[in-house]
């Protein structure tokens, strides 16, 4: 990852919140895993529109995982910047939620991850714009303007695929049923969040449900498609307790500097 | 005395503005980062000059060129001690896209974005005049064009495809 110059207007003195690095950690590894993953699509897509689409969201991505982990490094004080939280940490150290490092699967399956994962982000960051930390709401200020389109682009396809041929329709329901397991992680609270909540650092994911629900109403009526009902959903991801897939992923994310450490160009 | 060294100060700082604007966005080589606002200021300040840039898109691939051209125009003008600083606050939105900028990407075949870049509303209906034949009859291919910042269109009067300059 490039190197940003870190901005100017704000004094060199980090204020060292441990709250504060774990949630950088959470956003810049949600951003890493999900450019990550629609990096593979490059050269795979199924016509050139969506190839340049997903590479330009992952490219969107990437930049934001780069600001992110590297504010994380910076408030952290050990001498760790973004590139090195990157790529020399291991699976257990990953604070991503699970959705993001679930696999691509058909065209279907990576368009219902991003409808599901872009929905919540451009609401979160929309929130985490007026967070009490500036280093963070300028960040999320600007990405969450890159966002509303990546979810545009993504609620698009759920209706155009749910709404298109029997076979579309088939395949973008399972992809929903697979992945709607993954959703309830994105708005759980556990205990480093509930601290960064109280500190003012980040709102309260509850507060973000009913865009997020309206959202999903509006464009899956559209699709028509619908939601299963769950009494449970899948969790671990933010306390570093993954799926099988997370190894495989950090391999080749990371194969560079595990092979030629400290490498650089 | 003092105001003549200010008066100086302040032609130099208004000549390092000019050179540093003069430089190309290479992904888009028709703007300059004046014409784009991506250039915010210019400093000087006990001889160090600053040039402040700030990035259309937080993963845009072109700032680290942009940040080295930059440097290497001010130094080729005689200004040494230079240094380029990224910002992120306020976020680059493309209502700082001047009059001119945007009549050369209408000229370079890429439609300009419409002005005011305000909140929009999901599935909301944008008209986007055709760079070429200025028809408005026409339909969005793809939200993502050849990058991040353009969005894929087509015309139904001319039948050309052309990219348009997203609304941030």
């Amino acid at each position: 990852m490039a190197q940003l110059v870190s901005a100017g207007r704000h004094d060199a003195e980090a204020r060292w919140h441990p709250a504060l690095f774990e949630y950088l950690l959470r956003l810049g590894d949600d951003s890493l895993i999900l450019g990550q993953r629609l990096t593979e699509w490059c050269g795979h897509a199924p016509a050139l529109e969506i190839e340049l689409s997903l590479a330009n969201i992952g490219l969107d991505l990437i930049g934001q995982a780069t600001l992110l982990l590297n504010l994380a490094g910076e408030v952290e004080g050990k001498d760790r910047d973004g590139d090195r939280l990157a790529f020399h940490r291991d699976a257990l150290a990953f604070r991503n939620c699970l959705m993001v490092e679930q696999p691509n699967g058909d065209f279907a399956r990576t368009i219902a991850r991003q409808f599901l994962f872009s929905t919540y982000q451009h609401a979160a960051l929309d929130a985490l714009s007026c967070s009490t930390e500036p280093r963070l709401s300028e960040i999320a200020a600007k990405g969450a303007k890159e966002v509303s389109y990546h979810a545009d682009l993504a609620a698009e396809w759920v209706i155009r695929l749910g709404d298109g041929t029997e076979e579309s329709h088939r395949r973008a329901q399972d992809a929903l049923d697979a992945l709607w397991p993954y959703a309830g992680e994105l708005f759980e609270v556990d205990a480093p969040m509930r601290a960064a909540i109280e500190a003012g650092l980040v709102p309260d994911p509850e507060s973000l449900r009913a865009t997020f629900d309206a959202t999903m109403t509006e464009a899956l009526a559209e699709a028509t498609l619908t939601l299963p009902k769950l009494g449970s959903f899948q969790t671990g991801g933010r306390a570093g307790r993954h799926t099988e897939h997370m190894g495989f992923l950090l391999a080749q994310l990371q194969y560079m500097q595990r092979t030629y450490p400290n490498a650089a160009w | 005395m003092g105001a003549a060294v200010s008066l100086d100060l302040e032609r130099q700082r208004a000549e390092a503005l000019a050179i540093a604007g003069e430089v190309c966005d290479p992904e888009v080589p028709v703007l300059t980062i004046a014409d784009l606002g991506v250039l915010r200021d210019v400093r000087i300040e006990n001889g160090r000059i600053e040039a402040v840039i700030t990035p259309t898109y937080s993963g845009c691939p072109a700032m680290n060129l942009i940040a080295l051209n930059v440097e290497v125009a001010l130094e080729e003008a005689g200004f040494t001690n230079v240094k380029v600083t990224t910002v992120l606050s306020p976020a680059w939105t493309t209502d700082w896209m001047s009059e001119e900028g945007k009549a050369k990407l209408a000229a370079y075949g890429i439609a300009p974005p419409r002005a005011k870049a305000g909140r929009r509303a999901l599935f909301g209906e944008e008209v986007v005049a055709c760079p070429r034949c200025g028809s408005a009859n026409t339909q969005k291919v793809s939200e993502f064009g050849s990058t991040a910042c353009k969005a894929h269109w087509r015309c139904r009067a001319c039948a050309e495809p052309f990219d348009y300059f997203k609304c941030l």
